[in-house]
């Protein structure tokens, strides 16, 4: 165990059981929880951290606490709960808070917990994280001790540039099968022939003509194959593969793609994850948990969790919201095909045929949806405009944020553009002999926004000190399409 | 407490500040939050680096909201750090502050960033004074010493421990093994007095950007040396053709218009350490800031004995900054650098602008005399 656990107070424990029993009543599913008491400097460290308490040594973590102790100390802000995906889970509480806001943590963080035990997409992440966080840590120091500290960073750096270049989806999907080794000759080329008559032939099929292309055939046929066979979008698995690095650095390398590996789910359900822990633990708080005097105060609290400011998303607030939506509909039978084509208001107001699905429901997308297949399968148009959504723009001319839309579908649009792949761009290796010189070539599948291009040049330059050749992104400049190219001396930029 | 993260978070600040990677200065972007600090609103610095990743442009293309408002309504500048350009509005203005460090981080960063020599006081044994701390606890001492609190509590221990407590009737009774006295050190302290004696040229040719830099390099120079010296000492003298010596709040706002006589200052200055300074106790820093332009070259060659015969052989160091003006020639400079071409306590500086003001006060500074 790489971190000893302070034993929580008894009168505490107590009530963790206590709460743990009322939300396996409710068919919560959890891992072993442990709490821990952090005071508030030891919380903004580990919030540093990603929730763990140790990571590698990089001054990216520093940044963060840097971030967390100020917002902290002129009251912006403060971390109420914080859990890791691990079993048995870690959750951590922080020191002074009032005993009701305890309670209010600890039901969410169990929210949290069920989510992590058996939301699909958190299926194939390490659950023994916390374990290997702190391997990763040794790795790195020792790779510190025999490289020095400045190289090791500066390498970390380059690789964090191109920690976004994962493809979320490929632990779910067998992508390259590989094909069973074939010991026969292949069957040799066939020129296809037109048809004719046999008089004809001769003259239809020139004899020399089909040599020719037989020649051709032939040649393509042992042309090498093209690598990677098809578009890579795991970038760093194949950089890991194929790119000229030194042992430590391959090491790191993969570290960053493990670390990156295993919080992408937390990214891909941020609204449905937190909207699920909301909706338990104000369940459980309300009905099960609080005490006549902490009302006051839970409602106080829980209100500033759920508060979404104008121009606000918090995803607290739209995924609770939303699931108690999806609860309402499947309780009242509110789907199906006879509710779709109702158009009569209202009939649909009063529509309800006591179903009582609706907990069975929300089980269901805790265990199957990500915030994009969520939002996108039960945003609808009723949802939006009762919860007073609206989609917004920066104004060219004031330069503020203004509200440009309450139309359902462009809010709609503009909610799952953000969510498709967290809102980045799509970029995948086309070819790691481009032009036959060992050049690697990148592809954006372009989306309708262009990339930014100083960025996008930084980040080339990244990669070229991995790759060590230089290094192409095709992409579009508006509505152009463009090769970029760093040569590792200069940037060109060529229209194709 | 020492955190694990403190390293990285050192190592952060250390990027920040421009000591280490200097690699990544380019993607330091320095925003800003704004916090409340009692009823002030005051500014908290919050410098990031993000590094660059493939990713969109047009960041500002918005998003998703919740509430109620009609299409067109503002929600507020897209770029917090973009507004305050020609904004209207009927809300009293709010004073932001800065906050982020207190002047005595501020010394020492000036002390690791310039790699400022710290300053030796001058004649020891005089200039070393005891102070006495209280810093601990102790079994014996006088009763004049003796901790109310702690003894009570060392015998209200001791009976809880021997079982002749009663918390019905609490009543504590300290013996003389419970009774505990505060102790002190004693640390030495270098008591130097040390006086500054800054010197500004007011006449019109000196402008407001002008007097900007010389208040803030004086600021900084302040800032150094008080955090170097106990007892420091101030005094500011501004002079056009004649010189007076004024308090610190003119100092820094004062705006003449006359010609320029740069002896005149020299000479109250050398009267000033005459009168008030004795060598023999004082460690004497003159600053002088000046655009250059001295009315004739009789008054610069006064200038020049004035300072050989009056000033520099009671001075520590002499400071000369000549700050870049659209008018005047700055030849003072110049002359200056002929006169004390071998003089080690003259040091001078040309300060074209607000970016040069470090390098000048690592001139004046470095030396560490």
């Amino acid at each position: 165990m790489a971190h000893p656990i302070a034993p929580l107070p008894e009168s505490l424990f107590v009530i963790q059981r206590a709460i743990e029993e009322h939300a396996r009543g409710y068919g919560l599913d959890f891992w072993e929880t442990s709490f821990e008491i952090l005071d508030y400097k030891r919380m903004q460290e580990v919030a540093a951290f990603g929730g763990f308490p140790v990571r590698y040594p990089h001054w990216r973590f520093g940044m963060e606490f840097d971030h967390l102790s100020k917002s902290h100390i002129y009251g912006l802000s403060q971390i109420y709960e914080m859990v890791i995906n691990n079993n048995p889970a870690y959750a951590y509480l922080l020191e002074g808070n009032s005993l009701v806001d305890q309670k209010m943590v600890m039901a969410h963080v169990l929210g949290h917990v069920d989510f992590f035990k058996n939301n699909y997409y958190f299926s194939k992440t390490s659950r023994r994280m916390i374990d290997s966080m702190a391997n990763h840590a040794t790795r790195v120091r020792r790779h510190i001790e025999r490289q020095g500290l400045e190289k090791v960073e500066s390498f970390i750096d380059t690789c964090l540039c191109l920690d976004n270049l994962i493809d979320p989806m490929s632990p779910f999907i067998v992508r390259h099968e590989t094909p069973a080794p074939v010991d026969t000759e292949p069957p040799p080329v066939e020129v296809p022939r037109l048809r004719a008559k046999s008089y004809m032939d001769k003259f239809i099929n020139p004899p020399e003509y089909l040599d020719e292309r037989r020649k051709k055939m032939q040649e393509e046929r042992e042309k090498p194959k093209r690598n990677p066979p098809e578009p890579e979008r795991d970038v760093l698995l194949f950089l890991l593969q194929q790119a000229p690095l030194e042992t430590w650095e391959r090491d790191i390398l993969e570290i960053v793609r493990e670390e990156a590996y295993y919080f992408a789910p937390q990214r891909q359900t941020k609204i449905l994850n937190e909207g699920w822990a909301s909706y338990w633990h104000s369940r459980l708080m309300t009905e099960k948990i609080l005490d006549a005097s902490e009302l006051i105060d839970y409602a106080d609290h829980n209100a500033g969790v759920l508060a979404a400011a104008p121009g606000q998303f918090n995803p607290y607030k739209v995924g609770i919201t939303l699931l108690r939506y999806v609860e309402e509909r499947w309780n009242k039978g509110r789907f199906g095909k006879e509710w779709n084509e109702c158009d009569d208001y209202d009939v649909r107001r009063n529509w309800d045929k006591k179903l009582g699905l609706g907990r069975q429901k929300i089980f269901e997308v805790r265990k199957l949806y990500n915030d994009l297949t969520f939002i996108d399968e039960f945003f609808t148009e009723d949802f939006c405009y009762e919860n007073a959504f609206f989609s917004f723009a920066k104004n060219a001319s004031s330069g503020n944020y203004e509200i440009d839309s309450r139309e359902f579908k462009k809010v709609k649009n503009k909610l799952l553009y953000q969510l498709t792949n967290f809102g980045e761009p799509f970029i995948a290796v086309e070819d790691a002999n481009h032009d036959n010189r060992g050049e690697l070539l990148l592809r954006h599948r372009h989306e309708g926004a262009d990339l930014q291009i100083d960025h996008a040049r930084a980040t080339m330059e990244a990669l070229y000190r991995i790759w060590r050749r230089p290094v192409c992104v095709m992409t579009d400049v508006e509505s152009k399409s463009r090769l970029l190219r760093w040569d590792g001396t200069e940037h060109t930029d060529r229209m194709v | 407490m020492a955190l694990r993260i403190d390293p990285a978070h050192n190592r952060f600040r250390d990027i920040v500040r421009g000591k280490i990677k200097q690699n990544l200065r380019k993607y330091i972007s320095n925003g800003e939050w704004l916090g409340r600090r009692g009823k002030d609103v005051v500014s908290i610095p919050v410098p990031q680096i993000e590094m660059p990743r493939f990713r969109f442009g047009q960041q500002g293309q918005g998003g998703v909201g919740q509430g109620p408002g009609k299409v067109g309504d503002s929600l507020g500048p897209a770029d917090p750090n973009e507004d305050g350009q020609g904004k209207a509005g009927s809300d009293p203005g709010e004073h932001v502050l800065e906050v982020e460090v207190s002047i005595q981080e501020l010394a020492a960063i000036l002390g690791e960033e310039l790699a400022l020599p710290r300053i030796e006081p001058r004649g020891k044994e005089r200039l070393i004074t005891q102070k006495d701390r209280y810093v601990g606890i102790r079994r014996v001492g006088p009763e004049s010493l003796r901790h109310f609190k702690r003894t009570f509590r060392q015998a209200l221990r001791r009976q809880i421990m021997m079982g002749n407590y009663d918390p019905q009737r609490p009543m504590v009774v300290p013996t003389r093994e419970d009774k505990r006295y505060r102790s002190w050190r004693t640390t030495p302290l270098p008591q130097s007095n040390a006086v500054m004696i800054f010197i500004m040229d007011v006449s019109g040719s000196m402008g407001d950007e002008q007097k900007e830099i010389v208040r803030i390099a004086s600021f900084w120079i302040d800032t150094w040396l008080r955090s170097q010296y106990d007892g420091l000492e101030s005094r500011y003298i501004v002079h056009d053709a004649t010189a007076r010596a004024v308090d610190r709040d003119t100092f820094f706002r004062t705006r003449e218009s006359g010609g320029t006589m740069i002896s005149s200052a020299y000479k109250l200055c050398a009267k000033m350490i005459e009168d008030e300074f004795p060598p023999s106790e004082w460690n004497i820093y003159p600053f002088q800031f000046s655009d250059g332009d001295n009315w004739s070259a009789d008054d610069t060659s006064s200038c020049m004995e004035v300072l050989k015969k009056d000033i520099l052989p009671k001075v520590n160091l002499f400071c000369y900054g000549q700050v870049e003006s659209p008018y005047g020639s700055g030849q003072f400079i110049t002359d200056l650098r002929a006169s004390f071409t071998d003089e080690l306590s003259v040091v001078t500086s040309e300060i074209e602008n607000k970016e040069d003001i470090a390098d000048s006060i690592r001139a004046f500074l470095g030396k560490g005399k």
